[in-house]
């Protein structure tokens, strides 16, 4: 369970903040009116204030806002009615600005906590620091040209949602079930569409090491715009062997920012210190600090979504789920609808175990989201209700399931094609347990003689004679009164 | 043509016109040639003669059609390059905005136009207003249209102050009927003192700052330059108004400030703050505040000596505010997207050898400046110890208004230089904004209004200063300083 990396003279642990940046749902940008839909052609989303025209000045959006009071919410984090938005300068080609409109001292949301769900079903929590919003910055293009660089500003001024937690991670498993769940939460609230592939979640991935037992921190090294779980994990596993490396060499690790390449699998130096950029944080005197009511809040507090922490505890505690069952149900509110639309008016445990263990598996080989299911939730609905009514089996229920990835048809239509139908007709296995007796004269001998096991033959040949169709239960109960006669 | 139309003030065009003596086009064609044969003075960097002669006619056609804007409605006036003017070049001074033509208009501009105003050209000024002097564009120094009658610098070409120096020189010089400033620690009162014109810094959050190139942005604030303070207070009330598009735009009424000047301040009361006296202030400066003092007090105002202790402290603070601000707000002319760029072998390379090229002196002065004091380890010792002093100065003003209702004071220490003085010592130049920068730090309204000569025929103004928001008040108690000073307009040798 623990995350121990063996020294030279000592066992480390590693401890990991994350700094989460979610682009915000909203039609426009965080200062401007200018549009953010993602893969729109470059350039064709920018206003004067975007490219930084002279003269141009922020207004803030309050649907941004909104969004980053509701995760802020989310989080069960301090909302902060008075918050300030700073520049933080520096040059680059795709920040027209020269400076991000950003928030330092004084962001809109304090101290939260996020709960991970383990993979034991256990749980852990972890501190948020904050949540600021944040412009993003435009998006420099290298690869077009030999010589020249292009500048795409469309997604210059985008706002973003910085989540900043405290170093509480332990382990590349704690950050995978972290990022998870913040993609989770965010997603519930419908404040960030949580696609790291798109770059919409991008994190930045803060790494120190100390000896197991330790409660100092050490200085750590900040691996920027990570962005998938596996590659933070992967960073985290490559930033812990190199910083134990260098104490074990009796160096010292350097406070400074590097650059992860997933190709060579290395984290590399970004600049050094001389590079070091001091960002001379000052309030934007083009913006009043940012203002709102408690009345506000409350309001947004009362609109909020059921989140998959109180989501989990539901299924829980009124299906009777395992902690481990509910928490991976609720990962992503598809699934949970999903799985609540199979599980309504029917057993929950049923449905819970079709969909973990049968339709998840199915998913996963063909690489595939809950939303694109080949089975929907109300056929595997009628699946589980033919099996409630002792239509076919749960072992014919599993042919059907594959019968319906194949085809697509409604199982009540495979049970009926296929002449599935399970024989509930007592005469029937009536006959067929007599055949399996009369066929059976040395076994009926071992159970006679104590061999209880043996019933197993029995049901088998009456199996292979019914083509599985007899109900099992009816099947088991008509040998055992024939054979105790 | 008719008479000589130069001399009219806006009130006077404003009944000339109403009355049919001349048209807008007219009066046009007028300032086109005045501005034309003033080019000696390089107040203007660029004339949009052919865009006045278009909005003059409209103005004509409006006025033949009963549906007159208002006041300004066929006012020529000049616009201090600094607003952004929908498809007219716009440079700051700066040579790093070559060749920069907005699409946008700036509110104040868009404001002016919407009230009927002619667009004559776009002002000299310092660039990105910096400077005291008019001294620092890159389209080369404005000159003072008044000139020494006597004294060391008898003869000389003189300096128009700044940073809104071409406007107040074609005010001064007959080349506009009036113009639009910028003032943010006194770039519009000190330039107008220089040329003996009346210029009015509105309170912060009156006039919207969108699409006007900004220096510092808690300072910059847009107001007129006219030749009186009826004018101002025409003008003004074009100018001002709440704009969604500014955050810090003020959401106030626009009253009607003209009606304001009643001519009565009977019992109002005039306050004096002592620390304004100076060490080393010059006599004749002096003496022209005591007569402020006196005018006032003859037509009714009660004079109260106030304290403003911080005083002393305003100009440091300005200095380290103003240049943060800039430095960040100067950082988007990197060469990249607009003006001016000069190629380097890496985007670093380009951005210094096009910041370098592309701002001129004072410009990196300050930018280097306001870096410094925002820099890690100095900025709670620059930059959050003058925002300390910031608030002090304001509460200074807060606490002196409990007890009057505007305070007088000088506009400038001195009057208008040769070009070519102050030049070496940054500090000196700075002094200039001695008696103005305490008002825009506190966000006030201030007025400069010509109230005498020099010694040497140069004129000084005096500033009245108001509450927030309260330039009705400033505005009548100036209209009153206005005539009693009775100053003639008259450009000193060469007239």
């Amino acid at each position: 369970m623990s995350y121990v990396i063996k020294g030279e003279t000592c066992d480390w642990e590693v401890v990991i903040g994350l700094e989460v940046h979610c682009q915000v749902i909203s039609n426009a940008k965080l200062f401007s009116g200018a549009a953010t839909d993602f893969g729109a052609e470059p350039n064709t989303q920018v206003s004067m204030v975007d490219a930084a025209m002279p003269g141009m000045l922020p207004v803030i959006n309050e649907e941004c806002v909104r969004q980053a009071i509701k995760t802020g919410l989310g989080l069960k984090a301090q909302i902060n009615t008075t918050s300030v938005f700073a520049r933080k300068n520096y040059f680059y080609a795709d920040l027209p600005q020269g400076y991000q409109i950003s928030q330092a001292d004084q962001p809109i949301v304090g101290h939260g906590t996020l709960i991970l769900d383990m993979a034991d079903g256990s749980t852990r929590e972890i501190g948020i620091e904050r949540l600021h919003l944040e412009q993003d910055a435009g998006k420099s293009l290298h690869d077009q040209d030999p010589k020249r660089s292009f500048i795409d500003l469309n997604r210059t001024g985008v706002a973003l949602m910085e989540i900043v937690s405290d170093p509480d991670m332990r382990s590349p498993e704690e950050v995978g079930a972290y990022l998870r769940k913040m993609r989770s939460i965010v997603r519930y609230l419908g404040t960030c569409d949580g696609n790291m592939d798109q770059g919409s979640m991008r994190c930045d991935v803060n790494v120190s090491v100390r000896p197991v037992g330790s409660s100092e921190l050490r200085t750590r090294a900040e691996t920027k715009n990570v962005n998938s779980v596996k590659f933070a994990q992967q960073v985290i596993e490559i930033e812990a062997t190199r910083q134990v490396g260098i104490y074990d060499n009796g160096g010292e690790v350097v406070q400074e920012t590097r650059l992860f390449d997933s190709q060579k699998g290395e984290t590399r130096s970004m600049r050094s210190k001389e590079h070091a950029h001091d960002y001379r944080y000052f309030p934007d005197p083009d913006l009043l600090p940012l203002v709102f009511s408690d009345e506000l809040v409350a309001e947004i507090k009362a609109s909020l979504p059921e989140l998959p922490d109180e989501r989990k505890a539901r299924y829980v505690g009124e299906f009777g789920l395992s902690p481990y069952d509910a928490g991976v149900l609720v990962q992503e509110k598809d699934t949970a609808m999903y799985f609540e639309d199979v599980a309504s008016g029917r057993d929950a445990k049923m449905a819970a175990n079709w969909v973990i263990n049968n339709l998840f598996a199915v998913l996963s080989d063909r690489g595939v989201g809950i939303s694109d299911s080949p089975v929907t939730a109300a056929d595997l609905g009628k699946l589980l209700d033919l099996i409630a009514d002792d239509t076919i089996s749960t072992k014919i229920a599993k042919d059907v399931f594959e019968a319906m990835l194949e085809t697509g048809d409604a199982p009540d239509k495979i049970v009926e094609d296929k002449g599935l139908k399970q024989i509930t007709d007592t005469g029937a296995i009536e006959a067929a347990v007599d055949a399996a007796i009369a066929a059976g004269e040395a076994q009926v001998a071992q159970y006679k003689g104590g061999n209880e096991k043996i019933l197993g033959w029995f049901v088998g040949q009456v199996m292979k004679a019914t083509q599985g169709k007899a109900n099992p239960g009816q099947v088991n109960k008509l040998l055992k009164e024939k054979l105790d006669d | 043509m008719t008479d000589d139309l130069t001399p009219l003030t806006i009130s006077d065009a404003r009944d000339g016109l109403e009355k049919g003596d001349y048209s807008a086009t007219e009066l046009a064609q007028t300032y086109i040639q005045a501005m034309e044969a003033g080019r000696e003075l390089n107040a203007f960097i660029t004339e949009t003669a052919d865009i006045a002669l278009e909005r003059a006619v409209e103005s004509d056609a409006r006025r033949a059609k009963g549906c007159v804007a208002g006041p300004m409605d066929g006012i020529p006036i000049a616009i201090k390059d600094l607003f952004c003017t929908e498809d007219v070049l716009t440079t700051a001074g700066s040579h790093i905005l070559d060749g920069f033509v907005p699409a946008y208009e700036s509110t104040v501009t868009a404001n002016l136009k919407n009230a009927g105003a002619v667009m004559l050209g776009k002002t000299n000024l310092d660039e990105f207003a910096m400077g005291s002097a008019n001294i620092t564009s890159y389209y080369g120094p404005v000159k003072n249209p008044w000139v020494a009658d006597t004294g060391p610098d008898a003869g000389k070409d003189l300096v128009p102050g700044g940073s809104s120096g071409g406007s107040a020189a074609a005010v001064s010089g007959g080349l506009a009927m009036a113009a639009t400033g910028t003032d943010t620690g006194g770039s519009i009162r000190q330039p107008a003192s220089f040329c003996g014109i009346t210029g009015l810094k509105p309170t912060y959050g009156r006039c919207s700052r969108w699409g006007t190139i900004a220096f510092a942005s808690s300072l910059d604030q847009a107001g007129p330059m006219t030749k009186s303070v009826r004018d101002a207070a025409i003008m003004l009330g074009a100018m001002a108004g709440h704009d969604p598009k500014d955050s810090t735009s003020a959401p106030q009424a626009v009253p009607d400030f003209e009606a304001a000047l009643t001519g009565d301040i009977h019992g109002l009361k005039v306050g004096i703050p002592k620390e304004y006296r100076v060490d080393g202030m010059d006599p004749e400066i002096q003496a022209l505040w005591d007569r402020g003092i006196e005018w006032l007090k003859v037509s009714g105002a009660e004079i109260v000596e106030v304290s403003l202790p911080h005083t002393k402290y305003a100009l440091a603070a300005y200095y380290i505010v103003a240049p943060a601000e800039a430095s960040a707000n100067l950082a988007r002319y990197d060469g990249v997207r607009y003006g001016l760029r000069v190629p380097g072998d890496s985007l670093d390379d380009m951005y210094m050898n096009t910041r370098g090229e592309g701002f001129g002196e004072e410009v990196q002065r300050r930018i280097l400046v306001g870096t410094y004091a925002l820099s890690s380890g100095y900025y709670d010792a620059y930059y959050i110890k003058a925002q300390k002093v910031r608030t002090l100065i304001a509460s200074d003003f807060a606490k002196a208004f409990e007890s009057v209702d505007v305070i007088l004071t000088p506009t400038a220490p001195t009057p208008a230089f040769a070009l070519g003085e102050q030049q070496d010592d940054p500090v000196a130049m700075y002094l200039n904004d001695v008696f103005t920068v305490p008002t825009s730090l506190a966000g006030l309204p201030g007025i400069s209004v010509p109230a005498g000569l020099s010694k040497d025929g140069l004129p000084l103004g005096l500033q009245l200063i108001g509450r927030a928001f309260d330039e009705e008040t400033l505005l009548r108690v100036a209209d009153v300083m206005e005539i009693s000073a009775g100053f003639t307009f008259h450009h000193g040798a060469e007239d």
